[in-house]
C-alpha cells in the first residue's frame, strides 16, 4: 500500500493528517481532522486544531511538521495583519495564500510543510489555495492534502460538483474526513469543519463517534 | 523521481510490475473482477494492454499485481496444481482451494516474491466468494481492492459499497471505481478488463479508455 512517505518520513510531532478545502456556492469549507502524531505509532494529541484563522475570512490548514507549520503561520499573520493595515481593506484570500508561498518557497530547504488556505473576499468570493511543499501556489475548486488524502482522491473526484449548497458540501467534507479517517492510522480524532462566507464564520466540531459510518462498521 | 542522466532507456533496468488497480467484488450467485491494463519498467509503459485477469479453472480467476513474472508465474503454478486437483477430486476446484494454493506460495516465498493476487469465483457451495492473499493470509471479503491505484479509491469503495448489490452495479462499481484510479495513479491505465463470473461460466470484457466513465474534472 502506498503512502504519502513525506508525511510519514518526518521527525518529531507530525500532524500527518487529513486536510481539505471546498468551494461552494456563496462560501468555502475548510476541514481537518485533530490527530498529531510522533513517528507514526504514537498519537502525541487527540485534539490539536489545525485550522488557523490568519484573518477575519480567511483560514489555513497544515499539514506535515507541526513546528514548522507553526512557525510559518505565526509569521504569516502578522505579515498579512501588516498588508491589510497598510490596505486599509481585507486582504485577498490570494494575497494571503502569496504570502505562505513566499514563505515556504524561500525556505524550502528547511520546512516540511504544506497547506491550504482557503477564505472569502469581496473581489473574487470563496477561493481555495494549496501550497505545496516545494512552495507552488494553485488555485482549485477543491483540494485535499495530508497523509490521508492518498485514500480520498477517488471519493473526491467522484462526488465533487462544482456549485454545491452549503448542506451538500457540508456532507461532502464530513464524508471525505470520515473516510480517510478510517483509513488512514495517523488520522482521527474529531472532525474540524469551518464554514466561511460572506456573512461570517461558523466553526463546527463532529465528535469520531457523530461521524458517518460505512458499510462495515 | 530525480532526472534520469542516463543514455539507456529505463525499461532496460528497471523492475517490470504491473503497478496496477484490481478490485473484486461478490454478488448473489457470483463475482466481478476487474484490472487496468498498464505494465510498467520504472516510467516506461512497457504494456499498455495487459489483461491482468488471469484463469486459474473454468469459473475462478485470479487479478495481478506487483511483480509481473512473480506474479504471473504463481498464476500458472496454480492453474497447474487446481487441474491436477480437480481431477483427483472428480469435480470442479472449490474458490476457497485455488486461494489456499495461492496463499501456500505467496507465504512460503514471501521474502523473494512480491506480487498480491486477489483471487474471485463461483463454485456450488460457497457461490461467488473474492479471497485476499496478501503477504501469505487469506481472507474472504465482500470485496476487495489492490495495486498502487487502490490507495487512491478505498475513500470511494468504502462510501459506495452496499451489500447484495445486483450483477449489473457490481459491474457498474467495479468500472467507476477503475476509472478513478487510472486516472490518479500513473502506474495504472490503458484499458479497463471486466471478467463476470457466475453459474453459467465466465464472461470476459474490455472497455477501451475512452469509453470509461469520467468525472467532474475530465
Amino acid at each position: 500500500m502506498e503512502r504519502n512517505l513525506i508525511d510519514s518520513q518526518i521527525k518529531g510531532v507530525s500532524t500527518g493528517t487529513t486536510i481539505l478545502a471546498v468551494t461552494f456556492n456563496g462560501g468555502v469549507i475548510i476541514g481537518s481532522d485533530s490527530r498529531a502524531s510522533i513517528g507514526g505509532y504514537y498519537v502525541s494529541s487527540k485534539t490539536i486544531n489545525k485550522l488557523i484563522q490568519v484573518h477575519d475570512r480567511i483560514f489555513c490548514c497544515i499539514a506535515g511538521s507541526l513546528a514548522d507549520a507553526q512557525a510559518v503561520t505565526k509569521a504569516a499573520k502578522f505579515q498579512i495583519s501588516f498588508h491589510s493595515i497598510q490596505m486599509e481593506s481585507p486582504p485577498l484570500v490570494k494575497a494571503a495564500a502569496s504570502v505562505l508561498k513566499e514563505l515556504c518557497y524561500n525556505n524550502k530547504e528547511e520546512l516540511q510543510a504544506g497547506f491550504i488556505t482557503a477564505g472569502w473576499d469581496r473581489k473574487k468570493g470563496p477561493q481555495v489555495y494549496t501550497v505545496a511543499l516545494g512552495g507552488m501556489l494553485l488555485s482549485q475548486p477543491f483540494t485535499i492534502g495530508g497523509s490521508g488524502s492518498t485514500y480520498i482522491y477517488g471519493y473526491a473526484d467522484a462526488k465533487y460538483k462544482p456549485d454545491m449548497s452549503k448542506e451538500e458540501c457540508l456532507q461532502f467534507a464530513t464524508n471525505a474526513l470520515a473516510l480517510a479517517m478510517g483509513r488512514d492510522n495517523v488520522s482521527g480524532g474529531v472532525a474540524h469543519l469551518v464554514v466561511i462566507t460572506e456573512e461570517g464564520v461558523e466553526h463546527i466540531v463532529i465528535p469520531g463517534d457523530k461521524l458517518p459510518k460505512f458499510h462495515d462498521e | 523521481k530525480m532526472l534520469d542522466d542516463s543514455l539507456e532507456p529505463g525499461w532496460l533496468s528497471e523492475e517490470v510490475k504491473t503497478g496496477t488497480t484490481i478490485i473484486a467484488i461478490e454478488f448473489d450467485g457470483g463475482v466481478v473482477l476487474g484490472s487496468d491494463s498498464r505494465v510498467s519498467a520504472g516510467e516506461t509503459v512497457v504494456n499498455r494492454v495487459m489483461n491482468k485477469l488471469s484463469l486459474l479453472h473454468d469459473k475462478i480467476y485470479c487479478a495481478l499485481s506487483g511483480s509481473a513474472a512473480d506474479a504471473q508465474t504463481i498464476a500458472e503454478m496454480v492453474n497447474y496444481q487446481l487441474d491436477v486437483h480437480s481431477i483427483e477430486v472428480g469435480e470442479d476446484p472449490q474458490v476457497r482451494s485455488a486461494a489456499t494454493l495461492v496463499k501456500n506460495i505467496s507465504y512460503k516465498y514471501k521474502e523473494e516474491l512480491s506480487a498480491h493476487l486477489i483471487v474471485a469465483g463461483w463454485d456450488k457451495r460457497g457461490g461467488g466468494q473474492v479471497y485476499v492473499t496478501l503477504n501469505g493470509l487469506l481472507s474472504r471479503q465482500p470485496f476487495a481492492v489492490g495495486g498502487s491505484g487502490s490507495s487512491y479509491v478505498y475513500g470511494f469503495v468504502d462510501a459506495e459499497y452496499r451489500k447484495a448489490m445486483s450483477k449489473e452495479d457490481c459491474q457498474q462499481f467495479v468500472v467507476n471505481t477503475l476509472s478513478l484510479a487510472m486516472s490518479r495513479d500513473g502506474s495504472s491505465g490503458g484499458v479497463a478488463y471486466l471478467v463476470t463470473i457466475d453459474e453459467k461460466g465466465a464472461e470476459e470484457k474490455c472497455i477501451l479508455g475512452n469509453e470509461l466513465p469520467t468525472f467532474y474534472d475530465q
